[in-house]
Order: C-alpha cells, then structure tokens, then sequence
C-alpha cells in the first residue's frame, strides 16, 4: 500500500515536469520571434537585444528552459504585455473565481448524477433508466456553450429572472454569499454542471447495475436484510470509483471552463485566456495554461492517493 | 484419401466464409433492429447530403448581406429562419456553415485515428522500451484536459482552420494510442498469434493480417465516439474566434456573432448550436449503437 502511494507520487514528478516543458513550447510554436511575447512590437532595437540577454533567450533551448523553469518555481510567470502587471496577479483571483464556479458545477454534477446513476442501475430496464440514459447521453454531446446562451435566452431575455453575465455588483473581487451575488452563479453553474451531470450519471449506472449482479448483494438478500440496508453496501462498493470521476470532472471543468466563461462574462481563467488570445498575450496565456494543467495533475495525483486509501480492493493490485 | 481431405477442406472454407459474411451480416441486423442507430443515421445522412448539395439547396447567397433586413426572426416571407446581424439569410448559411464544421469535426479524428493507431498498435505489440516511450509521452498529453490543450495549441498557433485542426489532432491522438494499446496488447498474447509466429509469420505480416484484423473495429467505434467531442470542440474553438474567421460560414462561428443578437432575434441566435447539438448526439448515438452492434467491449 504505502509503496503504491509512494510510486504514485514520484510519478507525478517526471509528468509535471514534462507538462511545464509543454507550456514552455508553446511560445517556441507560436509564430514570430519568442522575443516578441516579452517586448512591445514597438520596442527600439538596443531594448530587445538587451532584453533577450535578461531572458536568456539567445542561448541554447535546454537552458532556457532551466532558466525559464527556474522563475516558475519561484512564482514568477513573467509579465503581461497588455497591462504590464505580472501575470500571477492577474491570474490569482481568476483561478479562485474559476474554482469556486468549478466546484459549484462539480457538486451539482455528482449529486443529480449519482441520484440519476443510482436509480437508473437499480431499475435497469425501466422508464426511469430510459430517461437517465438519455439526460446522460444529451449530457456529454450538448455544446454546453450553447445551452448556456439557450438558458440566457429563457431565463434573462424572456423571464428576466436571473442575469445574463458577470459576477455581480463590484465584479469579482467584491463577492459574497448573498442572493445579490449568488444569483450571477446559477445560470454558469447550472450550464457548467451538464458535462459532469451526464459523465457521472453513466458511469454510477454501469458500476451499480454491475454490484447489484454480484453474488454478495444476492447473498446479503438471503441473509434478511432490508434494500435499504443492502443499498449502504452498494454505496459502499461504488463510491470510490463514483468520487473518482468526479474528481477528475472537476479537473476538466477548471480547464474547459474557457467557453461557458466566455459567454457569461463569468471573470475567471477562461476569460482571462480569452483576452489573452485576442491580445497575443502570451505570457498570460502560458501562465494560466500551465497552472491550470498543474492543477489538473495535482489533482490527478490526490484522486489516486484517495482512492487508493478508500478501495481496500486496490492494495492488492 | 487426399480427395477426401480436399472436400473436407473446401467445406471449411466455405464455412469460414459464410461464417465471415455471417459476422457483417449480423452486425447489420442489430444495427436494422435499433431504431435510434437507425434514426441518427438518418438524420447524419440527410444533414450530410444537404450540406454536400449546399448551393443546389441555398435559396440565397451565403456572403451577400443586406442593412435592411438585418435580424428578421423566425418565419419571415423569403427567409424562413430569419436573417443574421448582417442580413444575410439564415438557411443559406446554416447549409454552408455544416460544411466546414463538419469538416472540421471529422478530419481531425480521422487523422488521429491513423497515427494514433499506428503508434498505439506499435506500442502495443512491441511492448518493451518501445512501449515505455509512447505511452509515457501519451501520459503527459494526458494530464492536460481537453479543452484546455486545444485551447493552448491553437491560441499559441493563432486563429485558422489549419491551426484548429491541428490541435485538435493532436488533442486526439493520445486518446485513441491508449485505446490501441489496450486492445493490441489483448490479442498480441492470443493463440492464433503464436500459431502465426510458429508458422514463420513476419512481425510485419502478423500485425497487418492478425493483429489489425482485430483491432480496427474497437478503435473504430472509439473514433466515431470521438466525432462528436471534435464536433462540440472545433465549433467551440471557432467560437473563441481560434477556429474559421469571418466572414466564412461555420456554426460555432455564427454563434459567436449572433451572440449580441440574443436580445433581438434570441430563437435566430440559437439555430447553430442547434445544429451543433444534434449532429452531436446523432454521431454519439450511433457510436453507441455500433458499438453494441458490433459486441466491442468498453
């Protein structure tokens, strides 16, 4: 056991490191010079040569990579060409929003999943199974950045019950838990959480529909007790594979945010990228790509290491 | 004696045969008795048709704008489904703008179905150091989210079909080296395998004739599978302004622009995503219904 949890997470190191190498490459793939991420096109000559000196960029790629890995690990991802501020600034509070919309989704998505996922294995075959596979199915092959302009569409243009976009009164940095900002959540939640919603509810189903055959269950009948007590031990079985998966889903809600952001104005990272783009702002791009796929692998990594110490089952694989 | 043991080898060949021909057959029957498969094939086949026969079916020009019917909803005489932001006829570009979406859908998960295949057999079959070197570079695409890769590559590459369809790629390939690997390692150790190699079998012709002849059908209902995440994916680069520019017809482009319609015109504002939605679902759907029909496992 506690050599699985080691291995797995000396594992984590050679992957993040070759995740860092990636973000490192995307500028060096980005067409033009690499100098032009760091300097203003306008920026006289004597400026870009001494600059390219500074960054090091006019030594071998290996060692800019050392150089540039090295101020990463201080916390220091450079500088936006648009504002001038340094990216993490930037960055911090567009990570917390982004968060606190991708856990939100993340909720929705594995209650409403496992409630569909449950009832669905457990009366394979029925209406409600139908209706389950279905919402499952529509789940994961929605453009959920439509369905948010749908639910805009319904609920702002023609019910103006919720807003269309932002984060409330004051923006992001002035939020609190109150109906006043709380209401600019509910329509990015709810589009955000249908991804989730639909890959959850399918997987709860299969691992349930497979317990539920398993002679333990049948065993645990005879034996007398009632569903509701055979249910526990069903439960039991399937959730770790069930936190698993959400788990991950909040991984690629925190990087597939980008769209769904888009469309509600909602100020995390995905809107930060978005401007990024349309700026060439590559310094912010690499920045908030790499963090987010940092994220991505910590969370990868916890995940396992949770799993591992909830399902007996694993220590013996 | 010997012509005895011809006929009884020409029985087993005709067996084979039929048995072959027995295995599409039945293959075809499920896919005939489910009729979702068969409705979302129908749907696909009549999309495709109708965005291939784009300009015999346009009853207008997909450039042509007009200031004075800029935004006509749902219904108006001429324009059935109203006009966009720029007055141009919504049918026409709906026609034309399925062409490059679906362009951009498919070639991205037929390119990665090829070098994916290719470096996932490989790995597989090789196994060993080989193996090591392609699925630990798979790893590391692996612990980027999807959305977020395609997102990095075609941003740092700048806006464009090409660029877009090139991070999608390889968005893909990974994906589908992990499921090639998996199935090649199942039947690398399978008998008739070893009976291939006992009987002289190159590395090469064992691949080629046994190997892929087992492979290919899961790798390929994954594939179909994949057709509608590039989908949803290509049209939402497109919608970040990272896929088609304007003023080209694509429906995650179209979307985009008629995003400040929503208050106008909202039920005009939505027909692409709705185009978007349903191929989706269809391609995903009749993956599904492959794969049942076709007994692949996973």
């Amino acid at each position: 056991m506690i050599f699985y949890l080691l291995r797995r997470a000396l594992y984590a190191i050679p992957i993040a490191l070759a995740v860092g190498f990636v973000c490192f490459m995307l500028v060096q793939i980005a067409p033009g010079d690499p100098i032009n991420a760091i300097v203003p096109p306008d920026a006289p000559g004597d400026v870009v040569e001494q600059v390219r000196r500074d960054y090091g960029l006019d030594k071998p790629l290996p060692v800019q990579f050392g150089l540039w890995l090295l101020k990463v690990v201080q916390g220091d991802l450079g500088r936006s060409l648009a504002t001038g501020r340094s990216v993490w600034s930037d960055l911090s509070t567009a990570i917390g929003n982004t968060l606190m919309l991708a856990v939100c989704a993340s909720i929705v998505g594995f209650v409403v999943g496992c409630t569909l996922g449950g009832l669905a294995g457990t009366f394979r075959g029925s209406v409600l199974d139908r209706l389950a596979t279905g919402i499952a199915v529509a789940g994961v092959s929605v453009p959920h950045y439509w369905l948010g302009m749908v639910m805009v569409v319904i609920f702002s243009v023609q019910l103006n019950w919720l807003p269309a976009m932002g984060a409330g009164p004051g923006g992001s940095s002035d939020w609190a838990w109150d109906w006043e900002h709380f209401q600019f959540l509910v329509l990015p939640t709810i589009t955000l959480s249908v991804i989730p919603t639909g890959i959850v509810t399918r997987t709860v189903r299969g691992i349930v529909a497979e317990i539920m055959n398993q002679e333990f269950v049948v065993a645990l009948r005879g034996k007398g007790l009632t569903r509701g007590q055979v249910f526990l031990h069903v439960v039991k079985n399937a959730a770790p594979n069930a936190l698993a998966v959400i788990g991950l889903q909040l991984g690629y809600l925190m990087g597939g945010s980008i769209l769904v952001e888009t469309v509600f104005s909602w100020p995390g990272t995905g809107l930060l990228l978005n401007s990024a783009i349309f700026q060439r702002d590559l310094p912010v791009l690499q920045g908030t790509i790499l963090v987010l796929a940092m994220f991505f692998v910590a969370l990868n990594l916890v995940v396992d290491l949770v799993q591992a110490a909830l399902d007996p089952r694993i220590k013996r694989a | 004696m010997s012509t005895a043991a011809e006929a009884e080898l020409a029985i087993q060949a005709k067996v084979a045969v039929a048995k072959g021909q027995g295995y599409w057959a039945g293959v075809f029957k499920r896919v005939r008795r489910d009729p979702v498969t068969i409705v979302c094939a129908t749907i696909l086949l009549v999309m495709f048709l109708a965005i291939l026969f784009a300009p015999l079916l346009a009853p207008h020009d997909p450039y042509q704008g007009s200031m004075i019917r800029r935004l006509r909803g749902l219904g108006t005489l001429n324009y059935p489904l109203g006009t966009d932001e720029l007055g141009r006829d919504m049918v026409t570009r709906l026609l034309f703008g399925g062409r490059l979406s679906w362009f951009m859908g498919i070639v991205p998960v037929v390119l990665a179905f090829i070098i994916g295949t290719t470096l996932g057999v490989t790995a597989g079959y090789m196994g060993g150091k080989v193996n090591m070197a392609i699925m630990r570079t798979t790893d590391v695409f692996y612990a980027f989210p999807s959305v977020l890769l395609a997102v990095a590559i075609s941003g740092a590459l700048g806006a464009g079909i090409v660029n877009a369809i090139l991070a999608l790629t390889l968005v893909f390939i990974p994906q589908i080296i992990r499921v090639a690997e998996t199935v090649t390692q199942g039947v690398r150790n399978l008998d008739f395998v070893d009976a291939a190699r006992s009987s002289g079998a190159s590395g090469f012709t064992i691949v080629r004739v046994h190997v892929l002849g087992n492979v290919l059908g899961p790798i390929f209902v994954y594939a179909t599978n994949l057709i509608s995440v590039c989908m949803i994916l290509a049209s939402g680069l497109s919608f970040l302004g990272l896929g088609t520019k304007p003023p080209e017809p694509e429906w995650g482009l179209m979307l985009n622009t008629l995003r400040t319609a929503i208050y106008v015109q909202p039920w005009v504002a939505v027909l692409p995503g709705a185009c978007i939605f349903i191929t989706s679902i269809c391609f995903n759907l009749l993956s599904d219904g492959l794969r049942q029909a076709m007994d692949v496992k996973g």
